[in-house]
């Protein structure tokens, strides 16, 4: 049962709307249920042929050699499509918005990085014929020692898994091979906390699963234009990546979608249309390219295996004083988009929580797996289990209600976040005590009371020095008449009007080798306002997120 | 042997919209010659009703019902660029990019209407139910379709609007991560209660109560149909799923449906669910996006009321059965925390 809690934030909304908030029949609703919704592979060619795709049986080997004369010779057999076909086969997804060094190529050339990895493609009159043909074609292997688990690929002496990244790790700002978060100091808070929490987590690949596998259909047009029919999340994602392998100018090609049976983020790859363009191309005919469900669950990328390690550092009152994340996404054989889920992951460090002290590492790792790619909660999914898992232990710990435990800590309005923003338009504190109440949770008065929009500062984001006797101060604006927040203590350093975390007396962090530190500001400094977005950095910054930038 | 419950929560918040920005989508609306409207995308409908969702705010926009927009999305010859769908980023990314192009194609037809009854558009407000009229005087008032018909014919008018939608991309500091992530943040709270068999190890999830905060409702039931799906996903990542069940050993990989286990229909439980709306400024309508998040509460809020229920942390996802029964052995029994109330 879904209902509705108006009453909140009310003062915040305008209700007076006429279409917007209605529970409207969906526009494809009756195509959908009388099964005339139209998907990629519900339209049909003449003389359509067939793409289906040699993978590799091996995890990661050198190939010695291809024969695949006598499947040349297979009935039904149109075309083998190599990898010298491929005009640009050497490919990275995010080099359309030019992040990261092509790594991937469309078919292997010399080396195989992950079982299933495609060499070689056949174009036949049926699906059984390319199939049959497949089974005729020779590859001759020399195994290469492979590496399956994220810290051990970072060992010295590991297998090098990816040529491009020889390292096995993504390369950030042409420098680092993980994303940094530095906020507060973390050790120093560590020794001022009364307990001090550590824990491992990890959450396995998981299939997107799909309804309908990934698929295209290439058919060409006229005055040299190809119509694409295909299952993607992204069309000009999908477009722009398939002109780029195909070396074609965008224009040339028309991609019709829209209606998708199920993504998940499991088809914003473009596994499928590159080829089944080329193979069009190439013979002049209708080609489809889809996935069998065996291809889809084991070839098809899934989301990501993450490790994550976490350290927290609390007091017995249950304020979280310091939070500490080293994590490894496993980006299988090729980048994919890990690169970019692990800088969304460093944004989404340390919850929604107000810590003054947080500290990440986060690592894009290659290893001999199926590429891992784009899924629900991408970044984020596995990081709230461990963050959520480890916020019991640390309620635990402290002998706290964990709901309650999690109100004392919830972000409000004004807090400032380990990224250096302000919160705003916060709402976790509600949805806990609307949650708690639904579900008969009992939270005490002062937990119900709390409220996002009041007690925060950015001041809550750093901690006093507890060389100094504590102050217990009210909340910066007057208490309210009806007595909301009066009972949260607020322990903040004497200097009331301290603008920022850094002002705080706790000794800087060492700087970084060879880099300056930020000089701090004075202490009397006004609050210093959010960097506007695309602003440019000092000259001692990088330019951009993208430091590989290309074009 | 014996049954135990137990219950666990969880607090999350998620960013709407590719991480950093740079992630535009644009929109195009045009009235044909009888004052019905269509908006050409290229944004994909994965079932999550990017169609609908896409069609009431330009209806609201305009000012006109529901039934008179039409969505045409994903033909890359009519339907301009979008970045695509996913990140949480259809509602909010999109739907802005219709707004402002229903906005920009509203002052046109507010223009022609304003021609057609000799008054100032200024002075002019829509029914939302195909009529336009002055303000204050509603026997002055002339339908859509006449203003359409008006504007294409007689006027030379096209009631068109453009509209692009784009959070300018943000620096990130290499030294320290300093960055502008997200323009705003859904939050959610959802609480699980399971029974866990001692013996065999297994997990029912017997009730699940939540609350999302999502700006803006923009259609209750899709709200619904993608909270109660998206918490089926993650009971599902909780206890179920993983084509590597023994990760980081490659072996054992499922090939087919009979071998990736997924919750079925028995498996699904109660789900209480409350809706809040803070509306993002930036929003429109102040919509955010519940679409990804809703299934990441469930798997911790499970391992947590697996806990509560038997005492045992099982840190790794998913969360079988074998992994049950080995803490519960490795601790000597099954122990609840008390804690079940």
């Amino acid at each position: 049962m879904l209902e509705f809690r108006k009453d909140i934030f009310a003062d915040e909304r305008d209700d007076n709307l006429q279409e917007v908030g209605q529970p409207t029949q969906r526009q494809d609703m009756l195509g959908h249920v009388t099964g005339t919704s139209p998907y990629y592979d519900d339209h049909r060619f003449a003389n359509l042929l067939h793409l289906k795709i040699l993978r590799s049986p091996h995890a990661h080997a050198r190939i010695r050699s291809i024969d695949d004369s006598a499947a040349a010779r297979a009935p039904g057999v149109k075309r083998i499509i190599r990898a010298a076909d491929v005009p640009v086969n050497l490919n990275t997804l995010l080099s359309l918005i030019q992040f990261g060094k092509d790594d991937e190529p469309s078919l292997a050339t010399d080396v195989v990085r992950y079982k299933g990895e495609p060499i070689l493609g056949i174009v036949a009159t049926s699906e059984r014929a390319a199939l049959e043909a497949l089974a005729l074609v020779r590859v001759s292997y020399d195994q290469l020692p492979a590496v399956f688990d994220v810290e051990e690929a970072l060992k010295p002496g590991a297998p090098s898994v990816n040529a491009t990244y020889p390292k096995n790790t993504f390369e950030y700002y042409g420098k680092y091979d993980h994303q940094k978060v530095r906020f507060g100091d973390v050790e120093a808070a560590f020794k001022q906390a009364d307990i001090v929490v550590e824990d491992r987590y990890q959450m396995s690949p998981i299939e997107h699963a799909p309804t309908e596998t990934n698929g295209s259909i290439a058919v060409p047009d006229t005055n040299g234009r190809f119509i694409v029919y295909t299952s993607t999340q992204a069309l000009f994602f999908s477009l722009d990546t398939s002109a780029k392998i195909n070396a074609v100018q965008s224009n040339q090609l028309h991609f019709i979608g829209g209606t998708v049976g199920g993504g998940f983020g499991g088809k914003v790859d473009t596994l499928t249309e590159p080829l089944s363009i080329l193979a069009a191309r190439l013979t002049g005919a209708p080609v489809r390219y889809r996935f069998g469900r065996h291809e889809e669950m084991q070839f098809g990328s899934p989301r990501g295996a993450e490790r994550i390690y976490i350290k927290d550092g609390v007091m017995k009152d249950g304020r979280i004083v310091a939070r500490q994340a080293r994590a490894y996404f496993d980006s299988g054989a090729y980048t994919r988009l890990s690169s970019y889920a692990v800088v969304k992951c460093a944004a989404h460090i340390p919850g929604p929580y107000t810590i003054p002290n947080v500290h990440a590492d986060i690592y894009c790792v290659f290893t001999n797996r199926t590429p891992a790619t784009a899924m629900r909660g991408f970044g984020v999914t596995a990081l709230d289990f461990a963050l959520e898992c480890q916020m019991d232990k640390l309620a635990t710990a402290v002998g706290m209600d964990p709901l309650e435990f999690r109100i004392l800590n919830a972000y409000r309005d004004g807090d400032m976040k380990a990224h250096r923003r302000e919160a705003k338009n916060c709402a976790l504190i509600e949805c806990a005590q609307v949650a708690a109440e639904k579900a008969n949770w009992p939270l005490r008065d002062e937990f119900r009371r709390m409220s996002s929009r009041q007690g925060g500062t950015h001041e809550r984001a750093g901690v006093a020095d507890r060389t100094r006797t504590p102050i217990l101060v009210p909340a910066a604006k007057p208490a309210p008449a009806d007595g909301t927040d009066r009972t949260r203590p607020i322990v903040t350093p004497p200097v009331p009007a301290a603008p920022q975390r850094i002002a705080y007396e706790r000794p800087a962090p060492p700087p970084p080798a060879g880099t300056a530190p930020p000089p701090p500001p004075p202490r009397s400094a006004p609050p210093p306002p959010p960097a506007p977005a695309g602003s440019t950095h000092g000259a001692a910054r990088f330019s951009s997120v993208f430091g590989t930038r290309r074009r | 042997m014996a049954r135990h419950r137990g219950r666990g929560v969880a607090t999350i918040n998620y960013p709407i919209g590719m991480n950093l920005g740079g992630d535009p989508s644009q929109a195009l609306v045009h009235s044909n010659p009888t004052g019905k409207f269509t908006v050409a995308l290229s944004s994909i409908d994965l079932g999550q009703g990017m169609k609908s969702v896409t069609r009431q705010i330009c209806a609201e926009t305009l000012g006109v019902p529901v039934e008179d927009v039409y969505v045409d999305t994903a033909d890359s010859d009519t339907g301009p660029h979008c970045m695509g769908s996913f990140a949480s980023r259809g509602t909010h990314r999109v739907g802005n990019a219709v707004m402002v192009a229903a906005r920009e194609a509203r002052a046109v037809m507010m223009e022609a209407a304003a021609e057609e009854l000799e008054v100032d558009p200024g002075d002019l407000e829509t029914d939302g139910k195909g009529n336009i009229r002055v303000k204050g005087a509603p026997h002055r008032s002339i339908s859509v379709r006449d203003v359409a018909i008006a504007a294409q014919f007689r006027q030379g008018k096209t009631i068109s609007g453009r509209g692009i939608f784009l959070v300018p991309l943000s620096d990130v500091d290499p030294e320290t991560g300093e960055m502008s992530p997200a323009t705003c943040y859904a939050h959610a709270c959802l609480i699980a209660e399971v029974e866990v068999d001692d013996e065999t190890g297994d997990v029912t999830v017997v009730k699940m109560t939540s609350a999302y905060e999502i700006g803006r409702a923009i259609n209750p039931r899709l709200v619904e149909q993608q909270l109660v799906g998206g918490a089926w996903m993650g009971m599902s990542h909780a206890l179920y799923e993983t084509p590597e069940p023994y990760y980081p050993d490659t072996r054992n990989g499922p090939r087919d449906f009979n071998e990736y286990l997924m919750p079925g229909p028995g498996d699904i439980c109660p789900h209480d669910i409350i809706v809040l709306e803070r509306p993002a400024p930036d929003g429109p309508f102040g919509a955010k996006g519940p679409g990804e998040m809703c299934a990441n509460p469930v798997l911790p809020a499970i391992a947590n009321a697996v806990f509560n229920a038997v005492g045992v942390r099982i840190d790794e996802l998913p969360i079988t059965p074998e992994k049950i029964l080995r803490a519960i052995k490795a601790r000597g029994g099954a122990a609840g925390a008390g804690r079940t109330r």
